[in-house]
Order: structure tokens, then sequence, then C-alpha cells
């Protein structure tokens, strides 16, 4: 790739939009594993999935891939915030921002950041003890019992209300940067425009909500 | 007037005073009397500044030349808006109608850093100037004009170039957006011309040339917000946007 189009300010977008989708695949990926808890069996069917997922050398280097790409777009984030800074050294006294655009779309900054610190806390309580710190023990399968730390993680009520107030901020990051990176990737077409936006607020009100389903439902003992 | 339409407005006036580039500015605020609803912002500007100078104080300088809402010379921020708070409108096209008696308007020049502020409320928009100049030239026939329809030019080509070529260059996609991003801007002098077959030859070094101008000019970076598009006095599409991308992709990746 040209190291010239890397450093325009429409290459460092580019980056930004391609990462963010790839970032969506793996949400979907992610939702579809966790969504073998509604079988409601105890969390065989679900530790089956989560034990695939530990266990297959191809997930896990997929796995450094898509760390890679959270840190690309963390980092060119921050690049990008900063420059944006610099091209308006002095502030207006006034602004009128919800006159031409909306809140979200303004505020990715801070949703991601939000995200960020959501998703440090989740990596503790699932990733990290997945991977290095042990689960605890094996479910009646013989596969590791993930399904367990997730009972025990959603006893804790401040932990539910932190993940469902996190799937919010998803929701709204998503709502914009879904349609958003299809724009910077040149994708603008009469017809196509619309449908895209369309599926954008569908995926980022579905997926975020099924997310929150899950603790929510568990805390309430709905899925035991 | 003296139709019967124009009733009298008083307002506050919050203005930014800055002596020069180097200066730092501050807010000035006068009270106004007397405003008709019938007079253009302008006019407003201009009944203050008559105010200012039979006082003997400075007049209040301010960017403005065709009052028809053609040049794209006119700016101001008014109320946290560009333009004011009328849609598809240049400032000198704005009038008084729109605020009410006993309004506070705040006025503030367009903020960027590649737009510096010569004094008050007029602010450099050389930038824009440099970024079309470096875009450069486009190769065609000399002679006699052909004859017409001898290029044949698709007719949704034809209205989406001369879209994009309403484009008056006034700065409001710069000072609305929240990054100081000039993409709609270059992305409609990109489009006028890349989607003509006059455009072709350059085609792709234009839109390489452009975006570095505007990369070197210290605009912010684009994060599709859409408050260019929406203040836009001339509608320019978001569309604009995504063929610049497109283009700088196709050039690249030839």
């Amino acid at each position: 790739m040209s190291q010239g189009f890397l450093k325009s300010s429409i290459g460092k977008k580019f980056v930004m939009g391609l990462t963010g989708l790839f970032l969506i695949t793996f949400l979907v990926v992610h939702c579809f594993i966790n969504c073998l808890i509604f079988f409601n069996d105890g969390g065989l069917t679900f530790n089956i999935g989560a034990d695939f997922m530990a266990h297959n050398w191809l997930i896990r280097a997929g796995e450094l891939v898509l760390f890679f790409g959270l840190i690309v777009h963390i980092i060119q984030a921050l690049l990008l915030t900063l420059e944006n800074k610099k091209a308006r050294p002095v502030g207006y006294a006034k602004i009128d921002g919800a006159a031409n655009s909306s809140w979200y779309s303004r505020s990715m900054g801070l949703l991601g950041t939000l995200l960020l610190i959501f998703l440090i806390i989740h990596l503790v309580h699932f990733w990290v003890k997945s991977r290095f710190t042990g689960l605890p023990g094996e479910d009646a399968n013989g596969n590791e019992n993930l399904y367990a730390v997730m009972q025990e993680t959603f006893k804790m009520a401040w932990v539910v209300v932190l993940y469902a107030l996190s799937m919010i901020s998803l929701s709204y990051h998503l709502l914009h940067g879904f349609q958003s990176a299809f724009q910077t990737l040149g994708l603008n077409h009469k017809v196509y425009t619309p449908i895209i936006k369309k599926v954008g607020i569908a995926f980022s009100i579905l997926i975020p909500f099924i997310f929150a389903l899950m603790p929510i439902l568990m805390f309430l003992g709905v899925i035991k | 007037m003296g139709s019967g339409h124009g009733t009298e407005l008083n307002l506050t006036l919050k203005v930014w005073r800055q002596k020069n580039t180097k200066a730092t500015g501050s807010f000035e605020t006068h009270q106004l009397t007397g405003i008709s609803t019938d007079m253009s912002f302008l006019e407003m500007f201009d009944v203050l500044n008559e105010k200012l100078i039979s006082e003997g104080k400075e007049a209040i300088a301010f960017d403005h030349d065709c009052r028809e809402g053609i040049c794209g010379m006119c700016s101001m921020y008014i109320n946290g808006r560009p333009h004011g708070p009328k849609q598809g409108v240049t400032t000198c096209q704005l009038h008084m109608r729109s605020f009410k008696n006993g309004d506070t308007i705040v006025v503030e020049p367009w903020r960027s850093a590649a737009f510096p502020v010569i004094k008050d409320l007029a602010v450099d928009r050389g930038a824009f100037d440099r970024i079309i100049a470096s875009g450069g030239y486009i190769s065609v026939n000399t002679g006699n004009a052909q004859d017409a329809n001898n290029i044949l030019i698709p007719k949704t080509d034809a209205d989406e170039s001369f879209g994009a070529a309403a484009c008056i260059g006034c700065g409001a996609c710069v000072a609305a957006c929240k990054n100081g991003s000039a993409m709609l801007f270059v992305s409609a002098k990109v489009s006028q011309l890349a989607l003509l077959p006059q455009g072709q030859v350059e085609r792709k070094e234009r839109v390489k040339k452009m975006v570095e101008a505007m990369d070197a000019e210290g605009f912010g970076n684009c994060t599709n917000t859409g408050a260019c598009e929406a203040e836009c006095p001339k509608g320019i599409s978001l569309e604009n946007i995504a063929r610049m991308n497109r283009e700088l992709m196709g050039a690249t990746f030839k």
C-alpha cells in the first residue's frame, strides 16, 4: 500500500473505516457464540463453543489480528483527534451543534473511550481467566467451564449495570460508525446508501441489545 | 420599505474584535435599537458601523461583496452556526426577521488554523485558493469553440458536476465542522472536473495534489458528522466526499 496514501487525511480515515468494519465482524461472531447461553442448558452448549474458540489455532491467530485491529483503531483515533484539535486552536464561544449533526456523531471519541474502559474490565472478567489464570474446572461434557465464570460475574449488580450501560455506548458508537465507514471507503450510492443506513441502525440496536440481555437475564435468574 | 411588514427590533450584539492576526481578540457588546426586520444581517452591521464611526470609534471589519448570495465572500459564525440560523443561505441573504426583539446575537469569525483572522470578523481564506491552484490546469483543444454537443456528457454526470460546481468557496463547511475539515470544499472542486470528459487527462494527478495541498494547509480530518452538508449555503452533497475518497484510492492503487 502506498505510503503517501496512508499519510493523507483520507488514508488515515480509510484505516479507521476498515478497522471499524473488521471490529464489527468480530461483534457478530462474539454475539453468535454468546447466544448459545440462550439454550438455557446450564451452559453445556455455550461451553462447546467457548472451548472451540479457546483451542482452535485459527481462532487464536485471528485473536492476534483482532487485537492488532483494535489497537490500530484506537491509536489512529487518538492521532486524528489530536490533529483535529490543532486545526481549530481558538474555539467558538457559542456552538449550536444540534442544528447540523447528531450528538453521537460528534462524540465518537468519548463513546470510544467509554468502550475502551469497558473492554479492559470485560477482558479482566473473562479473557484473562480463560487464557491465563485458568477456569474453574470442566463441565459435564468435559469442556472448560467458562459459563461458570459468567454465572459468578453476573451475580454482581454493579457488573450488570456497567455492562448494560456500556452496550448503550456501543449502540451509539455503531449508529454513527457503521454507515460512516462505508462513506469513508467511498461507498456512497443513491440506492444503496439508504439501505446501508437502515441496516446500520438495525445492527446498532440489535447486537448491543442481545449482548446486554445476557448479563441481565443471568442476573435475574431467567438463564440458569 | 413602508409596506407595513417591517417591524423594528432592539438587539444586543456580542461581536468578536481582533486587531490583527497575532493579537488576542475578545468580545465587544453593542446595543442596537430600531433595526428593521427587512434588513439583511450585513445591513444591520452597516448600521452598527455607521453608529461606531459617528461616535469616533473603529468600524468592525467583516467580509462582503455581491450581497446576492452568489460570491461566497460573506462569512460570520452567528449564534453557533455559520451564516446564522437559516439553512441554505449566506449571511447576506439572512434577514433580521429571523430574529426576535430582545435577542442577544453572538457573532464570531470562522475558526480554523487554516483561516487566520485578518481583523475582527474577516478571515484569510487564501488556503482555498492555494488548494484550487494546486489542482492545476485542464488540457483542452485550442482554436475555435467546438460544436455544441460534440462532446457527449450523460445527463446525470452533468447534473452532479453542476451540483458540485455550485460551491462558492465560502468556507462554511470548515467553520461548521467540529474538526475544521475542508473535505466538502475540496471534494466539490475535485468532483466537478472528475465527472466531466474535459477533466479526465489530469484526473488522477489532480486529486492527489489537491488532497496533499488540503492536508498541508492544516485542515482537520473528516469524521462524517455531516455538519458541512447541513450548513452549506449551496447544498453541496456528502456524496462528493465519498467520490473524492474513491478518486484518491483510484489514483493511488492504479
